[in-house]
Parts: structure tokens; sequence; C-alpha cells
């Protein structure tokens, strides 16, 4: 079975202008967004406590409210979580209760109220904690750039590592702008998810630097441009494939994996699908606008021997 | 070409071994248990204790499933929880306060298993449920104690030295000492200098007064913070003991932080009201003139009161206290000078003053350190007074062992925490959410792993069967990796699991697209598997070490779930490679690296490009260096596949004319399957030199 029958090379590099217009109309849009709406952060790093429980029936949304604001919390979020029967309770920090209080105090008020809630999940969070974690994923986000740009840099040259790094962060941008966008709630396992989305998606740029590479070392009285195409319609089909694999898990997660998960697997999805968008459409024009000639990549060709395996 | 020494068969062998036998623990799922635990160190477990515990359930009527002697502890493993609760309170009642009974839960795992270190995976509280804290010591609050404490010190030391002074005041972090005169602050300081090493002094003159500005140094800020957070460490041990938690887990973060996991623990409101409340110690004189007797059967003197002693008998104490724990601000265990065990206790200097006098007016009598605990009081210890004690050097001894005496004087220093604790953060987690997380990530990764194998065999047939089963080892690798490591499973962990399947066939992919790549060109079985071994694997490192970049930032940057994600995902970047390059291969060798003959690659079926599009294929073959024409060749036939823009005939033309005359194509190579045999190897040489100035696939017709 084969899905992919390119007869010739797909002039992507054609189209970096139109894709340049795309690509900047959407990091505008992300990045208004995310000024204009901002992330609806978690619990994590704004502090405060969340509440999940969970009732014998489906639950009564405006008693749980009723309940609440009787015991003089007024800044209180209540929304059913995963199915009716689960309810989220999201309260501020509240100065006047210890954390270790007002759990306590609000699962015996609705016990009084209906005996059969359940506790599922209680997570308090200190401001001075949420604050750390944010600056902490703010760094990892840093750190992770930084390094993939001294790998690829080392590994291939300088214009590749700038090309990859932007691409990625692009992708990021996106993530969150669509967070921003649509107000789903940013949690600690939604940044470790567009951390690995960061990771996961300079993949695809590695995989076609890599046959950019080698085409630069055979095909050496050809355009870049040409070089490119055909470095990207190559390993067209191992993208589709590769790509389609992981969502297929992400795919599998969303169903599957709760209320928990999905958040993460909605990051990834959309991760996995402007990372296919951004290596293509993103880091190969960036790569052909700083300039990328066969002579950057020349040094690395003698260090490599000539057999390249092709020889009985 | 493609086959692997012995011992590259002998290493996938023996991971493969050991990837099965420590995953396998996991498979036999736990059991409910009780693990009885001695609190004090003159109760061990041991045969005794054992057989104890075995009659006592047997009164009760209780059936186990088995009763053993593990690391200082008794475990019993019972059918289901009932019978697991039921029996953790009729030990309770019958052992009494001096062992911990903690529920808990045992790996059903044969114990062959267990004694090749073969555990299953530790799961992380958002699966086994249970409660996480975070808390953090109130370094303000132990530096204002602190310093009060020395303000009163050296109160007590300038009267004591008649040095004339006009006040000791603190303000915020330092302390105000003032003077009449510049001569009495000069001695004051002298003084002064020698006796506080903790404090450092600044002199200031503010209107008509003389100062003294202390504060304390920045060193000693630092060791206190750290002896504070250790001591507070061991208090919350103590108390997580009388909790009855299996396996806490109380561990120093960061400088004044200090996490607490309690895994199983149900009762959250218990286990903050326990590790959050105050302690104190206090001195009292024993009452030995009262009748014990008479006490004992219920009539407690006026004046006294009844308590426990730690591992003794009832004494008789009392009411009167003449010394609080604060004043104490050192204890440990050592030895007299004739080697007796003791415990070296060292008093504040006021502290010293009124132990001096205490002492000297009860020489002979025996005095009490009692343990408060909110509604709980017990003598820790009550030794006899031999002498006045002066200098607030106190020592402790006589009939007790070494290990009480550590005891002891684990219970005086810890007895009370060094400083307040806020908690910070907590995560509860309850145990139905638990069991529903482990489902949830279980069935994502099963669900998701079953959706990529059929796929993959599918779309790769023989060499797809080949990639699946690789990945099936490195999972069977990474869970096995996991469990030797113990590290913390969670959920997010359990996502990065199913996410390693995922990114993990991107491996098998490019190494199976690559080896049709060169079947397209028309290179034989053999060399085509080689090639896209050998060309995929320097693309799977690069795109992997990248992923680990960012593995490695997680971990050292995230908390809690994060840092489970990051262990997953970090450890599964290295399994996957390994199995992805290392075991695949050694499949396809095994399978196919002996056969002379083969004749195709069960990769799926190729698809070919047209021949007419070939025509305008651009040919750098002749462009290449005469002297390796064989290797152009076989690169110019790999290039060939797609290339071939229009562009590319300008510099194309020229060698596509002479293809004519040189291309004859051989008729093995008409179907649309290939099929050229190893052993024509010669006779694949001069044929793709011949294409090669040909200018490309032109023999290859579907």
């Amino acid at each position: 079975m084969e899905f992919f029958r390119f007869n010739r090379d797909i002039p992507f590099m054609s189209w970096r202008r139109s894709a340049a217009v795309i690509s900047i109309a959407t990091f505008i849009l992300s990045a208004f967004f995310l000024t204009t709406r901002g992330l609806n952060l978690g619990v994590d790093f704004t502090g405060g406590t969340v509440l999940e429980v969970s009732y014998g029936q489906a639950a009564d949304l405006n008693q749980i409210r009723g309940v609440l604001t009787g015991l003089n919390m007024s800044d209180v979020t209540v929304q059913n979580f995963g199915t009716s029967r689960d309810v989220m309770i999201r309260l501020p920090v509240m100065p006047e209760y210890s954390s270790a209080q007002l759990s306590e105090t609000v699962l015996e008020a609705l016990r009084q109220a209906d005996d059969t809630v359940e506790m599922r999940r209680v997570e308090f969070v200190g401001p001075q904690v949420g604050s750390e974690l944010l600056e902490n994923g703010a760094l990892a986000i840093l750190f992770v750039s930084l390094g993939i740009v001294a790998y690829l840099a080392v590994r291939f040259e300088w214009k590749f590592g700038v090309a990859g790094i932007i691409a990625n962060l692009h992708d990021v941008i996106i993530i969150l702008g669509f967070f921003a966008f649509f107000q789903w709630e940013f949690s600690l396992t939604v940044l470790a998810a567009v951390l690995a989305v960061l990771g996961y998606s300079v993949n695809e740029s590695v995989v076609i630097f890599d046959r950019i590479r080698e085409n630069f070392r055979k095909l050496r009285k050809v355009e870049v441009t040409t070089v490119i195409d055909n470095a990207i319609t190559r390993t067209m089909a191992r993208t589709i494939i590769t790509h389609g694999s992981t969502q297929m898990v992400v795919i599998a997660m969303l169903l599957f994996g709760g209320e928990v998960l999905y958040y993460f697997a909605l990051a990834l999805t959309i991760g996995i699908l402007f990372g296919i968008y951004s290596s293509i459409m993103v880091a190969s024009p960036i790569l052909l606008w700083l300039g990328v000639k066969r002579e950057d990549l020349v040094r690395l060709e003698e260090k490599k021997p000539e057999n390249d395996g092709a020889v009985v | 070409m493609n086959r692997y020494p012995l011992w590259k068969y002998l290493i996938i062998a023996v991971s493969l071994l050991l990837g099965l036998l420590y995953t396998l623990p996991n498979f036999f799922g736990e059991s409910p248990a009780v693990q009885i635990s001695p609190l004090r160190v003159n109760h061990q477990a041991d045969t005794a204790l054992l057989q104890q515990v075995e009659d006592s359930l047997k009164k009760a009527n209780i059936q186990n499933d088995g009763l053993f002697l593990e690391e200082g502890s008794i475990k019993v493993r019972f059918v289901d929880t009932d019978t697991q609760i039921k029996a953790k309170d009729i030990l309770q009642s019958s052992l009494g306060d001096d062992y911990m009974i903690a529920l808990n839960l045992l790996p059903n795992s044969p114990q062959w298993l267990a004694n090749l270190g073969a555990l299953p995976m530790y799961l992380g509280l958002d699966l086994r449920g249970g409660v996480h804290f975070m808390l953090e010591v109130d370094m303000e609050g132990a530096i204002s104690t602190a310093l009060d404490r020395h303000s009163a010190d050296i109160r007590a030391a300038l009267r004591e030295k008649r040095i004339s002074y006009a006040g000791v005041e603190r303000l915020g972090e330092t302390l105000t000492i003032k003077f009449r005169d510049a001569e009495s602050r000069e001695q004051a300081l002298s003084m002064l200098k020698s006796d506080y090493d903790d404090l450092q002094f600044r002199e200031e003159r503010a209107e008509n007064r003389f100062q003294l500005i202390a504060t304390i140094k920045q060193e000693a800020l630092v060791q206190m913070q750290d002896s504070t957070v250790q001591q507070n460490i061991t208090t919350l041990r103590n108390r997580v003991n009388e909790l009855g938690v299996a396996e806490p887990i109380i561990q120093k973060a960061g400088a004044d932080r200090v996490i607490v996991q309690l895994p199983g623990v149900q009762d959250t409101a218990k286990a903050k009201e326990i590790l959050g409340r105050t302690a104190t110690l206090e001195i009292r004189m024993v009452d030995e003139e009262r009748d014990m007797d008479a006490a004992m059967r219920g009539q407690v003197p006026f004046g006294s009161e009844l308590y426990e002693e730690r591992g003794g008998g009832p004494v008789l104490v009392k009411k009167q206290v003449l010394l609080t724990g604060d004043r104490i601000t050192d204890a440990q265990a050592g030895f007299t000078e004739d080697n007796q065990p003791a415990v070296h206790i060292r008093l504040d200097n006021n502290g010293a003053q009124i132990f001096k006098k205490l002492t000297r007016e009860n020489v002979g009598r025996r005095m009490a350190i009692l343990l408060i605990e909110r509604n709980r009081t017990e003598v820790v210890t009550a030794p006899v007074i031999r002498e006045e004690i002066g200098g607030g050097r106190v020592q402790i001894s006589g009939s007790m062992t070494t290990l009480e005496a550590r005891d002891v004087a684990l219970l005086l220093r810890a007895g009370a925490l060094a400083a307040p604790m806020d908690i910070i953060e907590e995560r509860t987690v309850g145990p139905s959410l638990g069991a529903d997380n482990i489902e949830r990530g279980f069935n994502s990764t099963l669900y998701g792993f079953l959706a990529v194998a059929i796929f993959i065999i599918i779309y790769y047939m023989s060499f797809g069967m080949i990639s699946v089963l690789a990945l099936s080892m490195n999972l069977l690798l990474l869970v096995g990796l996991l469990s030797i490591l113990q590290a913390t499973l969670t959920l997010p962990g359990m996502a990065a699991l199913a996410l390693t399947v995922g990114m993990a066939i991107d491996a098998n992919v490019l190494i199976n697209e690559r080896i049709r790549d060169e079947l397209r060109e028309g290179v034989s079985p053999q060399m085509a598997i080689n090639a896209g071994y050998e060309r995929a694997t320097g693309t799977i490192l690069d795109s992997n070490i990248t992923t680990l970049i960012a593995g490695i930032a997680l971990f050292a940057f995230g908390s809690g779930p994060v840092k489970g994600f990051a262990v997953v995902l970090c450890l599964g970047i290295l399994t996957s490679v390994f199995t992805a390059v290392f075991v695949s291969r050694g499949m396809v060798n095994f399978m196919y690296g002996s056969r002379r003959k083969l004749e195709t690659v069960p990769i799926g079926k190729i698809w070919i490009p047209e021949t007419s599009r070939t025509k305008k294929k651009f040919n750098y073959a002749a462009l290449a260096k005469p002297a390796d024409k064989t290797v152009a060749a076989a690169q110019s036939a790999v290039e060939g596949v797609s290339g071939g823009a229009e562009t590319h005939d300008e510099i194309g033309q020229s060698s596509v004319e002479s293809a004519v005359t040189h291309t004859a194509a051989p008729d093995s190579a008409q179907s649309s399957e290939i099929s050229l045999s190893d052993s024509d190897s010669q006779r694949v040489k001069t044929q793709a030199g011949k294409k090669a100035t040909g200018g490309g696939r032109k023999s290859r017709k579907k």
C-alpha cells in the first residue's frame, strides 16, 4: 500500500509568500487573543483551590452554589466536569481560611446538603507556588528553545537552528492562541504538552533538514529551492504516516483519557497539525530567507565517508 | 551485509528477557494487606511478634492470605479490603500503641520475582489515591523566636555580669541593646562577642544613646534554616507514623520546604490535623510521696496526674510545670564518661538557671520530661537527679540502651516543630478517581497502540509486523525500566507512555520509507534493507535528541505531575531508539539476512513513478566524480524517485540522450514488484551504472 504518489516535486517554496501571510496572520491573531483574552490559567498557576466532587445522581449546580454562598464564598466557579454527576468547584485564594480548613469546610457543607457527595480530588496551590510554577514553565520553554537551537547549530548550521526554533515557537504561540481564544483551562499538564510539542515538532524539521543536507551533497548545481522542494516531497510520506500514527494515539487519549488528559491531548493535536505545517511552510522558507547555501554544509560533507551505504 | 554477529542477538535476547522479567510483576496486581511496624526501638518485629499477630487473627477468626516478616515489619495479606480493615482494628487493639498498624497494598507477584528485585511500577498519588502536601517552614517565625530567646538571654547575662544597660528591644530581624555610656557598651560588646557566635554586632549612636545592633549572621541563618527543616522533617515523620501510612514520603524540597506524600490516606482532615498540630515538652517533678496504688485504682491525688512512661509503667507526676521545652536548644544521644549510653541536653541561658535551681532543691528525687501532643501526654523519661546541674548541659543516663538513648534524644529534639509550617500546596486524590485514572491511562495506551499496530501492519506488511514487534518490545522495556528504577508513574506519565507509542513509530516509519525508496530505485533487496537502516539511523538520532532536550528541561523545571511525564518521555526515547534501530534490525537480519536469494522485500506494495516523468529527470551522476561511478549511480538511483521538476531539463538533457543507447531494461524489473536477487549483485552493479548514465529508472516500468 502506498498513499503518496508524487511524480514530481511539489513546489512548496513557490508558495512561501502565501504561507508567510497565513503564518503571520495566525501569529498576530494568536498574539491578539493572548493579550486581549489572556490564558485561562488553572489553579496550578493562579493559586487557589479546586475541588472535584461526585454525586450519586445528577448534581444540582444551583444548590451547590447556594451552599457556597451560604459560606460567604462569592467568587466561585461551579461547573460540571465530564459527566453530569461530577462537579468541579474552583475557589480563589482566601486569606480568611487556611488551606487546610477551606476544602474541609466546603466538603462538610456540601455533605450536609446532600450526603451522596464524594470527594474525588482536592487541589490547593498557594499563590507563591503558582507564580513559581509559571516562572519555571517559562524557563523550561526558554531552555528547550536554546537547547534545540544549539543542537541544530552544532549538528547542521546556525541557520537551521534559527529556522527550526522559529517554526516551533510559531507552533507554541498558536497552541497558546487556541487556548486563549476558547478559554480552555491552561494547567500544568497542558504546559507539559506544549513542551512535548516543542520537542516533537522539531523532529519534523530535523527530518527535512537531514534531507536538505543530503540533497546539497548530491544535487550540486541545483537551485536551493529545488533542493528544499525535493527534500520536503520525499519526506512527505513519512511525515503523514508518522503524524497520523501519533495522532491516532492522541485520539485514543482524547476518547479514553478523561478530563485531565483531554486538554493535554487537545494541545498535542494542535501541536501536531501545526507542527507539520510549520516545518514545511515556516522552517524551510526561513532557511531560504536566511540564505542557506551548499557551502554551509560542505564542511560536514568532508567528514562523511564517500561511501554512503549504497555500494555492494 | 544484513547479518548480526551472535553477540548482538544475545544483547537483544538478554534485554528482552530482562524486560519480560521486570515487567512481569505489573501483571499480578496487588492485594490488600496490613503492615505492622514497631514504633519503639525496644520492640522488634520478630518471630515472636509474628506468632502474636497470627494468634490474634486466629482468635478473631480472620482468614489471611499469608503472613511474613520483611524489612523490620510484619506484613499480612488478605483476600479483600473488608477483611483488611477488620484485621487492622483487631491488631490495633491487641498490639497497642507501640506498633504502627498500616493499611497497605502488596504486590501479588511470586516471591522469587521479589527476590530478584522485580517489583511493580511505583504508582503516583494521582493513580493510587492519597494526599500530597507541600509545607513551607515559616523562617520569619523561626528567626523571631530565636531573637526573642537571645534577647532574654542577653538581658540575663548583662544582669549577671553587672553591666548596666538601658534596655533590649527587638525590631524586625535586629536586636537593639541600649546603653547609657560608651564604657559599658565596650564591656558588653567584648562579653557578648565571645558568648554569642551566631550574632554579629554593630555599634551605633543615636542622639545621646549608645547602642549595639545585633543581627543573626548569614551562615548562622543558613544553618538555622537547615536544622529547622531537618527537625521539622523528623517531627513530621513521627506524626505520620501515628497516622498509619505504609509508605509515606517525607523529604526536603528546596531550602525551606518539605514534601509529605501519604499514599492511600482517605481521611485528609485527620492527616492535616496531625501534621499541623503543635507539641510541647514540659519538665515536672515526679510525685513520689503519694500512693501509687490508689492512683492506679483511679484515685489520683490532687495536684498530680498519672501518665504512662514510654516503654515503662505508670508514673505519678505533679501538675506544676518547672520548665518548658522551648528552653531545650539541643538533645543528642551519646555516652557518659564510663561509657554508659546517655542523652545530652543543652538548655539556653534562662533554662540553665532554672534548671540549676531545680536540681539543687531536688537532689535524689525523680523529675519527668513530658511530651504533650493535643490530648495525649506521655512521659518520655523520668530520671533521678543526682546532683546540682549548672551551665545548661544536662546528661540523662542509666538503664537505657544506645537505641533508647537515640529514641529519647530524637523525641526531645523533634517533639515540637522548630518553626511553624504552612501548607502551601495540597493535592488530594480520592481512591475512586485513582482507579479511574489508571483505567484511563491504560485504555489510552492500549487503543492507541492497537490503532497504530493495525495501520502499520496493513501499510508495511511483514516489515510493519516487525515494526510493531519492535514497538511492543519498546513498551515492554519501558515498563520494565520504570519498574526497575521504581520511578513514580503518574497519569501524565501514562500519557507519556501512550505518546511514546505514537512517537516511537516515527523511527520505524523513517526506516521503512527509506527501504522503499531504495527499492524504488531498483537496489537489490538486501542492499535496500541495509541502506535503509544506515541512512535512517542518523535522522532518527537527530530527531530523538531534540525531543530528549525537551524532556530533560521538563524534568529540570517541572514539578510533580510534569516530572512524571518527563521521566517516562526521556526513558521512552532511549528505549525507542534502541528497539527501532537495533532490535528491529536484528529481527530483519534474523529473518531475511541469511537468505541468499531474497527476491522481494515484504514491505508492502511499492508504487513507482511513471517513466514519462523520468525522462525529464535531472541526472547528477554525470557530474559526480568518475572514480566512484558505482556510488554515484546508486546515489542517483536513490535521488531519482520524485526529483525531476521541469527546471532540471537543461542540465539533464545531454545524459538523457545517451540513455537510449545504454539502457536495456531487464525483464525481471518489468513487474511492478521489485524482484532483484542478491546473487545477481554483479549485474546489479553494472545495471545501476548504466542507469546512472541513462538518466534514471527508465527501466522501472509499472
